[in-house]
């Protein structure tokens, strides 16, 4: 690839242009600062208005500059080092705020009687850590990793991944943010008012333009399967994005707004967004770092092409019908609730065309579930995979989900998937990515990626079965009548029943949340360059590809 | 002629298109007929607009991520219809723009919570839920009772909502402020006036102390008042409600 020693016009009218732009977002942020009708908005105009001011700072340097200011090299890693560092940081972020209000669920007291520290307020702090903000920068750390790597080309934008980047931290700080003050739509998972939602778009779309762009310049034929599962992240949700958040601002200048839809439309619309959040943020976003970590880390080929265009097109397919399964027996009309349970459980199939793509994928290298701890991450998540998505389609029947639904059971199987599945699958990826990215000859030390595995493990078991017995107790308890036909339990008692489990929770988060630190700790000792305690075991693939050497050559 | 999957492996543009139309399909179908389809949403008689006093609870009960532990949606089963009453018609909550629904009962369904404990109940169980249900693991909200509630912007609040169609009149939009200083203080003048505009609309020291309406007083007016609209004496699912 050529270098250019000094910039060129193209490059130079991108600076300004940038500049311009983020002078542009300095002058609004401090108009609404100054005009705010709520003291919620002057404090997100303020934090935007730093951002902006941020930007203008370092652009300004750039566009006086004639260096090309872009740093050399052929594939553009600063963006995806630091996406790989928020990952790691919200992570931990993520499962304390979690344990925290599994804590509080314990022991009430916790809530401390103030506004901003009350479960209501910190919960959807908890769940947007998790899903958008550790899920979401594993999501952009890998996904312009792995574009550029399968395409042989550069991200393409001069400063748009790093807008990308900056710009989806800023969504993440003004949405948590904005919770503690109590701004929320109370709409799950997307909570964030209608000036973030508006702000994540424009983050969006430079998100699709960065993806697409790279794909269009790429050197190879064919989009590797990877990127399919990208892509359709990608431009899916969007649409859900956007048509889950119409909505009317109550002023331009504050942060209330309602929704356009109400009543059974909207519930409809939400649980559309809702489900399909999973299925496309946390499952086929996922799959694409399932197709390229592990044939990757287990340097095998995956195991069949035919399996996964299949298994694709009919996830995408089916993935959007169910949200309806939330619904059931609501005043949701019942033609739409069929039809939300029929496709669920039609999904069971494509999910495990994936899962089944992913285990096989071992084939012949199954020793290095052994031997790689870091094998072993990503194939237990697959496995995790395939449990909660036989788990989620058994809750979609309308008798089963009768006793599910409203109780900790949903909470149960939403975490073997987000633990199991989303956490165990991006902890693989890290644990690849850090020594690849820093260019090292292996991690800091295998034996934590071990410790990480087995504490994140039992914590998940003990998290999963306390909610199973917790839910099924729940769900039994409200329906149970005694011989007269009189219910049986007041709601209270079934309450006090769930202590012992909700601490038995707690400490399974505990547990999890460790070995979130453990990992911190290994990448943080990594990426330092400390020399790594137990080279000898771990893999020539753990190395940088420059460090590797000639890889071992299939049998076949 | 043979399939090939080669035009969405080799044209980025293709895949995205055909990405979107596949996702596009399951949407439409199931979202789209909502609108139109009139067995949708119930006739029923009794449903109106919150006041301004219940609106401003209920965006304190958003604000607070009350939905987050309690459903507002009683499901048609036997045992939930025997614990919370008539179960919930879609027409109950055609004017909830954000709906309430929501999806997890770590406390009892909401739905029908009006009237069902007294006002002096709710002040004693906000300001400390233990003090009331020594098992609860409810959050305590004793700030609730502390905060004068800003209703600025009520009319503004009512305006918007008219925009995505709640069908409030010039003459509740003109009164917004006065009506909802009137419902919680039922000696004062524009006390009858709540009740005309707003049919059932109870009129009360919510929070049982005189003076300026705090957040609590809107938060009880809110609970208060759900699930009392629709008088299900008189409503026959099997009649020309029929959905």
């Amino acid at each position: 690839m050529e270098v250019a020693s000094t910039k060129g016009t193209g490059a130079a009218l991108v600076d300004w242009g940038t500049l311009i732009a983020a002078l542009g977002g300095l002058v609004l942020g401090m108009f609404v600062a100054a005009q705010a009708v709520d003291s919620a908005m002057a404090v997100h105009a303020i934090v935007f208005s730093l951002f902006a001011l941020a930007a203008v700072a370092f652009l300004s340097r750039k566009a006086f500059s004639s260096s090309p200011g872009v740093p050399a090299g052929y594939y553009a890693d600063n963006v995806v080092k630091a996406a790989t560092i928020a990952t790691v940081f919200w992570g931990v972020v993520g499962f304390l705020m979690g344990d925290l209000i599994a804590w509080q669920l314990a022991f009430p007291a916790l809530n401390l009687n103030l506004p901003w520290t009350n479960f209501g307020r910190l919960r959807p702090v908890h769940t947007s850590a998790v899903i958008f903000a550790f899920g979401g920068n594993a999501l952009l750390a890998t996904s312009m990793y792995v574009v550029q790597r399968t395409s042989k080309a550069r991200l393409w934008g001069r400063w748009l991944p790093w807008f990308v980047f900056w710009g989806y931290q800023l969504f993440l700080l003004m949405a948590a943010s904005g919770y503690v003050m109590g701004v929320t739509q109370s709409r799950e998972y997307a909570e964030p008012e209608w000036y973030v939602d508006i702000w994540l778009t424009i983050v969006w779309v430079a998100y699709l333009l960065v993806f697409v762009g790279t794909l269009m310049r790429r050197q190879e034929p064919h989009i590797y399967v990877a990127n399919w599962f990208y892509l359709a992240f990608i431009v899916t949700v969007a649409m859900l994005h956007i048509v889950n958040n119409l909505a009317v601002p109550v002023s331009f200048l504050g942060t209330k707004s309602y929704s356009a839809f109400s009543g059974v439309q909207d519930a409809m619309t939400q649980w559309w967004y809702g489900h399909n959040a999973v299925g496309f943020f946390l499952t086929a976003g996922f799959l694409g770092i399932m197709y390229y970590f592990v044939p990757k880390r287990a340097e095998r080929p995956v195991y069949s092409y035919k399996l996964s265009i299949v298994h694709f097109w009919t996830l995408i397919f089916l993935y959007i019908w169910a949200g309806p399964h939330h619904l059931h027996y609501t005043a949701l009309p019942d033609w739409a609730q069929t039809l939300g349970m029929t496709f669920s459980i039609m999904l069971w199939m494509p999910s495990w065309g994936g899962m089944i793509n992913g285990l096989m994928t071992l084939s012949g290298a199954w020793d290095k579930l052994r031997t790689d701890p870091v094998i072993r991450f990503l194939i237990v998540s697959v496995a995790f995979y395939g449990m909660s998505t036989f788990e989620g389609p058994l809750m979609a029947v309308r008798a089963v989900n009768s006793l599910s639904h409203y109780t900790d059971w949903t909470i149960g199987h939403v975490h073997s998937g987000a633990l199991g599945w989303v956490g165990m699958v991006s902890f693989g990826a890290i644990y690849c990515l850090v020594p690849w990215l820093w260019k090292r000859q292996g991690l800091y030390s295998q034996r934590l990626v071990e410790w990480h595995f087995w504490t994140a493990t039992i914590g998940i078991l003990l998290y999963i079965t306390a909610m199973w017995v917790s839910g099924i107790m729940q769900g039994l308890m409200w329906r149970a009548t005694d011989a007269n036909g009189v219910l049986q339990y007041s709601f209270v008692e079934s309450v006090e029943a769930m202590h012992p489990y909700y601490i038995i929770r707690a400490i399974g988060g505990l547990l999890y949340l460790s070995g979130g630190l453990i990992m911190a700790y290994n990448v943080w000792r990594t990426i330092r360059g400390d020399e790594s305690v137990d080279l000898a075991d771990q893999p020539r693939i753990a190395a940088a590809p420059e460090l590797r050497g000639p890889l071992a050559v299939p049998a076949e | 002629m043979r399939l090939s999957h080669a035009p969405f492996e080799k044209y980025s543009l293709v895949l995205l298109l055909g990405i979107l139309f596949v996702v596009a399909i399951g949407g439409l179908v199931e979202i789209a007929p909502l609108f139109y389809l009139k067995s949708t949403i119930e006739k029923v008689d009794g449903m109106r607009p919150y006041s301004p006093l219940e609106l401003s609870g209920r965006d304190i009960y958003i604000r607070e991520g009350c939905y987050l532990c309690h459903s507002q949606m009683i499901r048609t089963l036997k045992d939930e219809v025997e614990r919370y009453g008539h179960y919930s018609l879609a027409a109950e909550s055609m004017y909830d723009h954000p709906f309430q629904w929501g999806s997890k009962r770590t406390g009892p369904d909401l739905a029908r919570v009006g009237g069902k404990y007294s006002d002096d109940w709710h002040v004693a169980h906000m300001t400390d839920p233990r003090a009331v249900v020594p098992e609860s693991i409810m959050p305590g909200y004793p700030f609730l009772g502390r905060r004068k509630l800003d209703y600025g912007d009520i009319a503004e609040r009512m305006k918007t909502l008219r925009e995505v169609g709640v069908p409030y009149s010039d003459d509740m939009i003109k009164n917004a402020k006065v009506d909802l200083v009137a419902q919680s203080n039922p000696d004062s003048e524009g006390a009858a006036a709540v009740a005309q505009r707003y049919p059932k609309a109870q009129v009360r020291k919510f929070d049982g102390r005189a003076g300026e309406p705090t957040e609590l007083d809107a938060v009880i007016a809110y609970l208060q008042m759900l699930g009392t609209l629709v008088d299900f004496a008189k409503y026959d699912a099997s009649g020309p409600n029929l959905r």
